[in-house]
């Protein structure tokens, strides 16, 4: 029995759909930070499949494009949370809420 | 025939050891309350990935995965956890009446929706090989890649990165 690309793309929605549920029910803004990282995976994750169905590198390079913006978006959005943290003293989404109207 | 019918097995054993665990490692980083579990079970989905990137001859992007996402990344995440301190327990009350069973039921709508277009065969293909693009290596291939086709996007990867890093100094500079 072989591995097809079906596998591989259940598993990709699987973690995606994770980290969707993720984003939506926690509520400390780190977690969510990981959540995000784990959807950008099993994108990447697909890419690298659909690289391979199509017999061509193309996808592999775009799943490297995807890290480098992962990466910086990681240290802007970190960037951002220790500066909320130095005012607020707290990590959760819930209380950054000044423009609520 | 018969090398490539047990390079079909092991493909399929690994699959299957490391499947579940990318399921489980992912679903355990969500229910954790304690943040720093989360990012270690999220190492832990991030080495699940990097493997099924070798099965899928992404070698490259398996290595950087494991070097930038799990060392790099991780590191980050962890670091900034330990400096915020771990000792405020997440707060389980819902802010909005009724936030999480919608956000489950939508979750579960949007999984309706992808594995019914894979289960319809939307993206039915046969499993392709990487064996003539991959000549030379994987490494060489992705290379000549990003160094042709797609220089700019690398260059313009290269100042995204630097701009980050700025962005970064700036807002962690304490503001007189």
């Amino acid at each position: 029995m072989r591995v097809g690309p079906g596998a591989y793309l259940l598993l990709s929605a699987l973690l995606f759909g994770i980290g969707v549920a993720g984003v939506l029910i926690r509520r400390n803004a780190i977690v969510v930070f990981m959540c995000i990282e784990l959807m950008l995976n099993a994108v990447n994750l697909s890419f690298i499949t659909f690289a391979k169905t199509n017999g061509s590198i193309d996808g592999q390079v775009l799943a490297f494009f995807v890290m480098v913006v992962a990466a910086a978006e990681v240290v802007v959005g970190l960037g951002i949370l220790v500066a909320i943290f130095r005012k607020r003293s707290s990590a959760s989404v819930d209380d950054v809420n000044l423009l609520k109207g | 025939m018969l090398a490539a019918t047990s390079a079909e097995q092991a493909e399929l054993v690994v699959f299957i050891v490391l499947a579940p665990l990318a399921v489980v490692s992912a679903l355990g980083m969500v229910l954790n309350r304690n943040a720093v579990y989360s990012a270690l079970l999220l190492v832990v989905n991030f080495f699940c990935l990097a493997g099924f990137y070798v099965l899928l001859e992404a070698q490259f992007v398996a290595a950087v995965q494991v070097i930038v996402y799990a060392g790099a990344i991780m590191v980050l995440f962890l670091f900034v956890l330990m400096l915020l301190g771990i000792g405020n327990e997440e707060v389980l009350k819902e802010t909005i009446k009724g936030q999480r069973p919608a956000a489950v039921l939508l979750t579960l709508g949007l999984l309706v929706a992808l594995v019914g277009a894979l289960l319809a065969g939307v993206f039915d293909a046969e499993p392709g090989s990487l064996a003539q693009a991959n000549t030379g290596g994987n490494v060489q291939a992705v290379g000549r890649l990003l160094f042709t086709r797609y220089t700019f996007a690398f260059e313009a990867a290269g100042i995204l990165l630097v701009v980050a890093a700025v962005g970064a100094l700036v807002l962690g500079k304490r503001q007189p």
